[in-house]
């Protein structure tokens, strides 16, 4: 605590008399006041008045393309450029796909780590692996893209790819030539991207359920395990719905790393060998290029859907967080 | 189940308990295999980083410009500038604008206004970077007619400004209201008590908060690139395409060259050491912090 020495502000510090000081003080303190509270008011209405630009860009500036297309825009799987043909649906189907896929691998993951480092790590074990897990969310998208492209791509084209293809191949999920890089190195790589946001959060929910719960189910005989997924998980299951929806949000959005390694082929494909292409990454690599004022409209009605498809997300997830954590506003970011 | 209920459960009892302890065990197992298996890209990454990144970095790396295609060595001196221009930009811009609504909400928004504008960071937030790019593009480089430092510095604010908001909210309320009433009680007006008290108090959990923005946008790159767009020469304009190091990174990752993907790896090494250092010492400070908060 920094001391009382802040008093002896400018106001005080003159020959005048106490009384005169605080009358000096009421007169120029009311101005200051006001000025002051206005001031910081701008600065919240800032963050009102970005989120309305981004709208606003964002729909302004894709009213070319929502006229020339409608609604068909987002079920046309044509995305031609050449002949100003756009339609998005390959993108939405990458952005799903590779999504979910990572859902599916991070989840079971996630919570793993969380029911360890909550419930049975030891004590000391519990900080180093938290850090650990926050360290896992500081990397930069680009650099987990670039390990991606030089470590996991062409270990899943060796091993991994034939393996599956072998034995999983009648799925229909794993045909075709293994080139490595395709829709399912995407969802790894983004799998490892959201676990860290999924478990911190699993963590933080479980840790916000009453030790009584736990003594109470443990006093009825219960063993570790039924204890956990009676007392805890139970109790936190709407907050750890909500962690892992708001992984989802983090892996539709996600940029730099996918396009790397999804291949970049407006394609759908059953097969999760084959190339694909997301909404972000579309964006990412034909942006500055786009020649022609219905192409660039049309990547930034991507756009546009894009962010109104996270806002829906995280805001459902913000909700589910909320009612386990009882409106303590749940930290989103590492 | 049989006729006899006593019998059969008397019997079902070792043969339930085995089961669940089994379950039990296996459970366990699955925890400790799940840690392993997330530990493992963290180490691998990490391990293939130094592996492939020391060898790379030199002085030359950290003094030269690229070298055109075909020739050896170049480094990444350049972007690095660009990166630490655009980033102060950027903090030039997102700090006092975060601090300030973080200042509103602690001070002035215990109100349903307050809750509309904590809602609406949430939402800014979450805002995939990417979307962040096209809007930087939209009300920079469009007015400007150029890709440029100053429009990646905008972007890169937009990102950081919801972030240090609600840092700086957090930790303006751990200050225990008695010391406001205090500064009151003496006649410190309103402006002068949260300059400084309230945020004097909790200024290492306000920095704490900005260098957690500040790791956070360091290491983007889909805002920059058609914003600052990547530059091959050193720039110091605001106005002019700059380069950064998440854009030369990617740049050179999907190259065709080994020269380039060698130069690549160096700089993914002086990326994640400028970031793990940075989250590290935020680490340290916010353990101080949580002292200072008195709570």
């Amino acid at each position: 605590m920094t001391g009382p020495k802040p008093v002896a502000g400018p106001q005080l510090a003159g020959q005048t008399s106490w009384a005169s000081a605080i009358r000096l003080k009421d007169a120029g303190g009311q101005l200051a006041d006001t000025v002051f509270y206005a001031l910081v008011l701008f600065c919240a209405l800032a963050i009102l008045a970005v989120v309305g630009l981004v709208l606003y860009e964002l729909v302004s500036k894709s009213q070319l393309s929502w006229h020339a297309f409608g609604f068909k825009f987002f079920l046309g799987q044509n995305w031609d450029p050449v002949n100003d043909q756009f339609g998005a649906l390959p993108f939405i189907y990458g952005t799903v796909v590779s999504s979910l896929l990572a859902l599916v691998l991070a989840v079971p993951l996630a919570i793993g780590v969380a029911v360890f480092t909550t419930e049975m790590s030891p004590r000391w074990l519990r900080g180093p692996l938290a850090f650990t897990t926050e360290l896992l969310a500081a990397i930069p998208s680009v650099i987990y893209g670039l390990w991606a492209i030089f470590v996991l791509v062409p270990l899943l084209r060796q091993y991994v790819q034939p393996w599956l293809a072998r034995y999983l191949g009648w799925t229909g999920l794993f045909e075709g030539p293994p080139y490595g890089i395709g829709m399912l190195a995407a969802g790894i790589i983004l799998a490892v991207m959201i676990i860290p946001i999924i478990s911190s959060i699993t963590r933080e929910v479980m840790t916000a359920v009453s030790q009584q719960q736990r003594e109470g189910v443990l006093a009825l005989g219960a063993t570790r395990w039924e204890m956990i997924r009676m007392g805890v998980l139970r109790n936190a299951r709407a907050g750890i719905m909500g962690g892992v929806i708001l992984g989802l949000g983090r892996a539709l959005g996600e940029t730099m790393a996918v396009t790397m390694v999804i291949g970049n082929r407006p394609e759908i494909a059953r097969s999760l060998f084959a190339p694909g292409y997301t909404m972000a990454s579309v964006i990412a690599n034909e942006f500055s290029e786009a020649t022609g004022d219905l192409y660039l409209s049309a990547l930034i009605e991507v756009g546009l859907a894009l962010f109104l498809v996270t806002m829906v997300v995280n805001i459902l997830a913000q909700l589910l967080v909320w009612s386990v954590t009882r409106g303590a506003p749940a930290r989103t970011h590492a | 189940m049989p006729e006899d209920p006593i019998n059969a459960s008397s019997k079902a009892v070792p043969q339930i308990n085995l089961r669940r302890r089994l379950v039990n065990a296996a459970v366990t197992f699955a925890a400790v295999g799940a840690v392993i298996l997330v530990l493992t890209p963290l180490v691998a990454i990490f391990g293939y980083l130094v592996y492939r990144g020391v060898g790379s970095v030199n002085w030359a790396f950290l003094t030269q410009t690229p070298k055109p295609v075909g020739e050896a060595g170049g480094g990444m001196a350049n972007a690095i500038a660009g990166s630490a221009f655009i980033l102060l930009l950027a903090s030039l811009i997102g700090v006092p604008f975060g601090i300030g609504a973080g200042i509103y909400l602690a001070e002035y928004g215990r109100n349903r206004f307050g809750d509309a504008i904590r809602f609406t960071a949430d939402v800014l937030n979450g805002v995939p970077s990417i979307v962040i790019g096209i809007v930087a593009y939209g009300i920079v480089v469009l007015t400007q007619r150029h890709f440029s430092a100053l429009a990646g510095g905008v972007a890169l604010s937009l990102m950081m400004i919801p972030t240090i908001s609600r840092t700086t909210e957090e930790m303006l309320l751990l200050v225990p209201n008695s010391l406001r009433e205090a500064s009151y009680g003496l006649g410190i007006s309103r402006w002068r008590t949260t300059l400084s008290i309230t945020l004097r108090t909790a200024t290492s959990g306000v920095i704490t908060g900005v260098m957690l923005a500040f790791a956070r946008v360091a290491g983007e790159t889909a805002p920059l690139l058609f914003t600052a767009f990547g530059n091959q020469y050193w720039n110091y304009r605001i106005d002019q395409p700059t380069a950064a190091l998440p854009l030369q990174i990617f740049t050179y990752a999907i190259s065709p060259f080994d020269e380039w993907h060698r130069q690549a790896w160096a700089g993914a090494l002086v990326l994640i050491v400028l970031i793990v250092v940075s989250v590290s010492a935020v680490r340290i400070a916010a353990s101080r912090g949580m002292l200072k908060g008195a709570n």
